[in-house]
């Protein structure tokens, strides 16, 4: 399948030609695109890029690499080793939902095992996995910075101190 | 007349609950046709306390807490927006112990100010400073923030004035301030407190580094795990924008500043300086060989000037009330204030900003209350998952870096996690090591093999295999560690792991005298 991408840069047209077999779909390659183009000339610009196409996208598929490399100038092993070092980044989508359960120290001393193990059971899942149903994709994480009231979950982008079983089931209750 | 009461934004306090009982009292302030004029602040820090309501009243503020939304009908028949006393009442907030004991320099208006107002801020002495290195020439302002004796508050205690110094002096045309806001450190929220409570603080003392150094762009490179913290800093921003305080002619001072939030990606080893700078350019976040230092070939290979959150926002009480003010508190070459973190296993947790010099021991009991759980506190772990884990013994260790230093601990960014005495501490040293191989850049061998090794032989010492010669093992592999790692990650992971092993032997399964101090 061939794919042309076009990219504007210094006011020209490069036209980066590829070869490649995608499993993009058109909405998606067109939102990479346009990410693309807006961060070319931003310096550093692969980590704000990725986290704007995980926003959009849910995760960064690895089918937009060759995009990324034509337009970077780098190799897609170097964008693999990129997206692949950051805990944040994901290359398959999650779940509805994602909940993290804090692992760090802080939140140790006051319980965080039997979180960990209670999230696990009644999800059904271990760490990286996602509910059957879809609901929860289930992910460790050190520190929320909230060890004043540990332990700690972050649902999505909200945190929840001093948490217990009870807690978890109706956060659980609630994604569904 | 609209009656003023105080409902935290910090996103612990909103961890807990605060948004609710915020929406609570609205409804039943409504119910009740009460008007009530109701400021989003920060929080004051007692954390134990939250969601902590503050009412205005002739005397001073009076405070409620912990406030659920159960207890928001019985607030409202018990009048206490007329600051009443009653169920939950707490007293004047001042005279509260736990914030009447502190001395609050970098966290002045922490708590008491609406985060985004910046008339408020202006009004609490915002930007004092920065008018003051305003009229100062650009050594002076070096001289000013080295006399005060400031350290780097991330951990590393650099002095801040020699770092300054470095960069001013290295010529180049372009040169950064980079706010290492990297918090990722268990037992750590100063950073995000103030980034939450008082973004305009951390944004000044950008600005002042800046002139003095001669940088015009800043970048604050700020954890992923924190979204709330970089929607006030963003909105901050633009505000200080709005206002003069960044972009072109600041003031009509001739300087320029601009600067921007970066948001990192949850890993661990970017809170280091040089695999932040590599991350902020768009790489692997792996770390760089020093030399070169940051100072004089940093971000793109200019000069740049790195330093964490709480050591900018300490910045401008400097500049404004001067060096020899903030020198004065403090003890030995530990000058200043730091803010403590209290955290894990205490009854009473949250942030005290404190002189240095003050006790373990003060700290946990006066100020923490003893454990959470009512059980004796069997260790403490000061400055994150690299510092050392401390025996009861040590609990008398003044908080300073020397001190701690001679008991080869950290004081770190000043973050203390307590445990009580049903923690496997050997359980503990082999999470050390985990955390290790989990967050390692792989760029060194002690680091990124002898972490995985590391466990490994734990494992083995607590199944009683070849046990004497698996501790002599450890205890080599934290020497090459310490000795043959390129940063503090490989550097100070055996810190926590001896420490362990020292003074806790028996859960390791090891049949000896528990060693002292």
């Amino acid at each position: 399948m061939l794919h042309l991408i076009k990219f504007k840069y210094n006011n020209e047209h490069t036209l980066i030609i590829i070869f490649i077999k995608m499993n993009l779909s058109e909405s998606q390659r067109v939102t990479i695109e346009e990410h693309v183009e807006t961060f070319l000339k931003k310096p550093g610009a692969l980590l704000p890029l990725m986290h704007a196409i995980q926003d959009s996208l849910g995760y960064i598929p690895e089918d937009s690499y060759p995009i990324i490399s034509a337009a970077f100038n780098l190799s897609i092993a170097e964008i693999h080793g990129f997206v692949t070092f950051y805990h944040h980044f994901r290359t398959s989508p999650s779940g509805k939902n994602i909940l993290q359960v804090c692992r760090a120290e802080s939140c140790q001393s006051m319980g965080s095992e039997g979180i960990e193990s209670y999230c696990k059971k009644v999800l059904g899942i271990d760490y990286h996995e996602t509910s059957k149903d879809g609901a929860i994709t289930l992910e460790p994480v050190y520190c929320l910075g909230n060890c004043a009231c540990s332990p700690s979950v972050m649902m999505n982008d909200k945190v929840i101190g001093r948490i217990t079983p009870e807690k978890i089931d109706n956060i659980i209750k609630a994604a569904k | 007349m609209a009656y003023k009461i105080y409902i935290p934004i910090d996103s612990t306090a909103l961890s807990l609950g605060a948004n609710d009982v915020f929406e609570a009292i609205s409804a039943e302030a409504q119910k009740r046709q009460i008007n009530l004029n109701i400021v989003r602040n920060g929080s004051r820090g007692l954390f134990w306390l939250e969601p902590l309501v503050e009412v205005e009243t002739e005397k001073g503020r009076v405070a409620f807490g912990p406030v659920s939304t159960n207890d928001v009908e019985k607030l409202f028949d018990n009048e206490f927006f007329l600051g009443r006393e009653g169920e939950l009442f707490l007293g004047l907030t001042d005279e509260l112990s736990w914030l009447k004991n502190q001395e609050r320099l970098t966290f002045a208006r922490v708590g008491i100010t609406d985060p985004l107002d910046i008339a408020d801020y202006e009004k609490h002495s915002g930007f004092k400073g920065l008018k003051n290195a305003i009229k100062l020439e650009p050594q002076l302002i070096v001289k000013e923030v080295a006399d005060s004796g400031l350290r780097g508050r991330g951990g590393a205690a650099f002095p801040t004035g020699i770092k300054w110094q470095t960069v001013l002096d290295t010529p180049s045309k372009t040169k950064y301030i980079v706010c290492n806001a990297d918090e990722g450190d268990s037992g750590t929220f100063s950073d995000r407190m103030i980034m939450e409570n008082d973004p305009f603080v951390l944004i000044e003392g950008m600005i002042i580094a800046g002139m003095a150094v001669g940088a015009e762009y800043g970048y604050i490179y700020l954890r992923s795990e924190y979204p709330d913290a970089q929607h006030v800093l963003n909105k901050a921003i633009k505000i200080a924008k709005e206002k003069g305080y960044l972009g072109s002619n600041i003031l009509g001072s001739g300087y320029n500043f601009d600067l921007e939030v970066t948001r990192a990606a949850g890993a661990y080893i970017c809170g280091e300086e040089t695999s932040l700078l590599e991350s902020l350019e768009g790489k692997r976040g792996m770390v760089r060989y020093k030399p070169p230092l940051p100072a004089i070939e940093g971000l793109y290979g200019k000069p740049t000037v790195v330093n964490n959150v709480i050591t900018l926002a300490t910045v401008p009480i400097i500049m404004d009330k001067g060096a020899l003010f903030y020198a004065d508190f403090g003890m030995g070459r530990s000058k200043g204030t730091l803010p403590i973190q209290l955290a894990g296993n205490l009854k009473q947790t949250g942030l005290i900003e404190k002189a240095f010099g003050i006790s373990l021991k003060e700290l946990l009991y006066d100020f923490g209350g003893g454990s959470f759980t009512g059980k004796p506190i069997k260790a403490v772990q000061v400055g994150g998952p690299l510092g050392a884990f401390l025996p009861e013994a040590q609990f008398d260790t003044p908080l300073d870096y020397e001190k701690f230093s001679e008991i080869n601990a950290v004081v770190g960014h000043g973050g203390i996690v307590a445990f009580d005495d049903a923690t496997d501490m050997a359980k503990m040293a082999r999470y050390s090591f985990e955390f290790c191989a989990i967050e390692s850049c792989g760029k060194c061998t002690p680091c990124r093999i002898g972490s995985t090794r590391g466990m490994e032989v734990i494992d083995k010492i607590k199944e009683g295999v070849d046990q004497d010669k698996n501790e002599q093992l450890l205890r080599d592999l934290g020497e090459t560690m310490v000795n043959g790692s390129l940063c503090a990650m490989g550097g100070m992971t055996p810190f926590p792991v001896i420490s362990a092993l020292n003074f806790f032997p028996k859960d390791f399964g090891l049949e000896k005298k528990e060693t002292s101090a």
